[in-house]
């Protein structure tokens, strides 16, 4: 069985700043990492390997970015992916979620044209929008199920328990077909000494859009439907009244007095 | 391609000091800006080149094939409520910003209204503002599905040519708007706070990146319908008009069912059936400041005494203490309560933009530097351990004195 996870390398996005005086962006101390989110469906895909042995399931692990963006790449190696593969091509710059699906699906026809199952994160921690899985899935023509929080391979079929703004909901489909995954029992795990040394033997191979034959006129800012029109911080909050709580019965009593002043509790 | 035109170029950095992602950099040997591999050509560095040396090639449409589009859509997506059908109040909200939208364009608002047997929803629908409800019943309709909702709204987009369609960024809404949007090859902005026209009549989008920090107004200007999602409690529910009248447009549905390739094998609500944190009025949230899962018991005593719902942070659902259905945050939900109480929630940038909207915000944390303190509108800095037990016992008083 093969399974391929579609991963991102996103920075540490609670690090980023606006500066409120200049409104540019402090980067000072930013690391990148790879999506959590990403994480749990590799750690899920690792976890479908360790169960069905017989299954001989080979996770490939594909990103679309930078050259740095192999770094991503590096961590899924040690995290369990069999192999590697980044897209990364100047051509790509500007791409929006429509050309960003485009080039994973295009990368995938060409990596692992048989794949049984796409796992990706539900999103990613920078643009949070949720939207290249479903449209890489939409642009293969398979079925998909979103927000997955544990995943179960029964035959040719998929079964995925997936948060609903209720509860849950169990949903089977037929394979070939994408998931993408909340957290769930999935973890983030540190890769052992062992690990990162043996992810150094796996392979990772880096494609252009010419090496994966993709019309010039498909990717890029051109090809992309949405563009950016301006960046810009958001207005700067100031806040209200802060009263110092160190004896708890005043906090309580200047809390009660606020909450009676504004009408919450009836006075 | 991001052009650097040599000439203009005076080396100021003003391109480097506000590019996003690093990708722009003024050489030191040739005073000269040299752009990057990881350039996204989001433009921030030609809005602040002062000499105009920096330009990005973007494509045109022509008026005439704009002109085409016209209408405003959004998608009517309803949920059951012991066991009747009720209308999201997401679908509500978006009818009132879609109808700002229809009158600055001129044009008309429509509904896509999906569903087994869902005719009763039209009258709320139109009282709400939409001239047209596009009734599409169906069999397999019943539940939402990927396959099968895609399909019927795909549809009706091409056939109708909408200038704007808007969907709930609910967990369907998420699921089912970039199906429709890679199918028909369009743009999708997700997670709008803010929608409007533009002098050339185009929607301007705008939305948070990097968890609010930035923020992004994105168009999709030559292709049509453009395509944006909303979260819940973003835009105010316009009040009902019950005199206003409107069209039903009957949409003849084909669907068989294997065209509807995902099944719903069981539902499972979670314990707290009763419990949704999006309508909640008054939310007493809690953050990792709460310590351990037993001090649950007095958060929960505190909701209760104060008629409240229980919601918390990111890092409590991820510890498993408090189920998904009431997180509060970017990777869950957006809460606009008339009162917000956090506890112990230092206020992550994901948490607060899924509660900043809150009419009223009050904190509790015994960090004074903690971000919460610069959204709330009353804070205390002390320890919420100490403080929670004494307020509910001056509650408890005050409500016998009263």
């Amino acid at each position: 069985m093969k399974i391929v996870i579609l991963v991102k390398q996103v920075p540490e996005a609670d690090k980023v700043a606006v500066d409120p005086e200049t409104g540019t962006l402090i980067r000072e101390g930013v690391d990148s990492i790879l999506n959590p989110y990403c994480e749990y469906a590799l750690d899920q895909a690792v976890k479908l390997k360790q169960e069905l042995p017989e299954l001989n399931i080979e996770i490939t692990a594909i990103t679309m970015g930078p050259p740095q963006a192999k770094a991503v790449l590096y961590r899924c190696l040690g995290l369990g992916a069999d192999k590697g593969y980044l897209l990364s091509d100047r051509k790509f710059a500007g791409s929006d979620v429509w050309v960003t699906s485009t080039a994973l699906k295009e990368g995938i026809v060409h990596i692992e044209p048989n794949f049984d199952l796409i796992l990706a994160g539900k999103q990613a921690i920078d643009g949070d929008t949720a939207q290249v899985p479903a449209e890489t899935a939409e642009q293969l023509g398979i079925p998909q199920i979103t927000y997955g929080v544990d995943v179960k391979v029964n035959g040719k079929r998929v079964e995925v328990k997936r948060e609903t703004e209720t509860g849950y909901q169990i949903l089977s489909t037929r394979m070939p077909a994408l998931v993408t995954m909340s957290k769930g029992s999935n973890i983030r795990r540190i890769p052992s000494m062992q690990q990162v040394l043996d992810s150094r033997n796996k392979p990772i191979e880096t494609l252009t859009a010419t090496d994966m034959n993709i019309d010039e006129n498909k990717i890029g800012l051109q090809a992309s439907p949405t563009q950016v029109d301006k960046i810009f911080a958001p207005p700067a909050k100031t806040g209200g009244e802060i009263v110092d709580g160190s004896d708890p019965k005043i906090a309580a009593q200047k809390l009660l007095n606020y909450l009676v002043e504004n009408n919450f509790i009836k006075g | 391609m991001l052009e650097v035109n040599i000439e203009a170029c005076t080396g100021c950095k003003a391109c480097e000091r506000v590019c996003p992602f690093g990708a722009i950099i003024v050489v030191p040997e040739t005073k000269k800006a040299k752009v990057l591999d990881n350039c996204t050509l989001c433009g921030a560095c030609v809005s602040a080149c002062n000499f105009e040396a920096l330009s990005i090639e973007r494509k045109a449409i022509s008026e005439e094939e704009l002109a085409k589009f016209n209408k405003v859509f959004v998608w009517g997506e309803w949920e059951k409520k012991d066991g009747k059908i009720v209308i999201k109040n997401v679908a509500l909200e978006l009818l009132g910003k879609g109808r700002e939208l229809a009158n600055k364009l001129g044009e008309s608002l429509a509904i896509l209204l999906l569903g087994k047997e869902v005719e009763h929803l039209v009258p709320i629908l139109i009282h709400h503002g939409a001239d047209i409800v596009y009734l599409c019943e169906h069999e397999l309709l019943e539940e939402y599905s990927t396959d099968g909702y895609a399909t019927v709204i795909s549809s009706v987009i091409a056939a109708e040519k909408p200038s704007v369609v808007l969907y709930g960024a609910t967990p369907n809404g998420r699921d089912l708007a970039p199906r429709i949007a890679a199918r028909l090859a369009l743009g999708l902005t997700a997670d709008c706070t803010g929608l409007d026209i533009n002098e050339n009549r185009q929607l301007l989008q705008t939305r948070p990146a990097f968890g609010g920090n930035i923020m992004a107004s994105i168009l999709s200007p030559y292709t049509r319908p453009q395509m944006s999602s909303v979260r819940p409690n973003v835009f105010p529910k316009p009040d009902p008009d019950e005199n206003k009248t409107g069209e039903i447009v009957r949409i003849d549905v084909n669907l068989k069912p294997f065209s509807i390739r995902t099944k719903i094998i069981e539902e499972i609500t979670s314990h707290d059936e009763g419990i949704n944190i999006e309508e909640a009025q008054i939310l007493v949230s809690v953050g990792r400041g709460i310590g351990n899962k037993e001090n649950f018991k007095v958060v929960e005593n505190l909701a209760k005494v104060l008629d409240g719902t229980v919601s918390g942070s990111r890092a409590l659902v991820d510890m498993g203490w408090l189920p998904h259905p009431q997180q509060v945050g970017q990777s869950g939900k957006t809460v606009a309560p008339t009162l917000y109480i956090a506890f112990g929630i230092s206020g992550a940038i994901q948490h607060l933009v899924g509660m900043t909207s809150s009419n009223t915000i009050i904190a509790v944390n015994n960090d004074v530097e903690a971000p919460i303190f610069k959204v709330a509108d009353f804070g205390i800095v002390g320890n919420m351990h100490e403080i929670i037990p004494e307020f509910i016992k001056l509650l408890e008083e005050h409500k016998q004195k009263n």
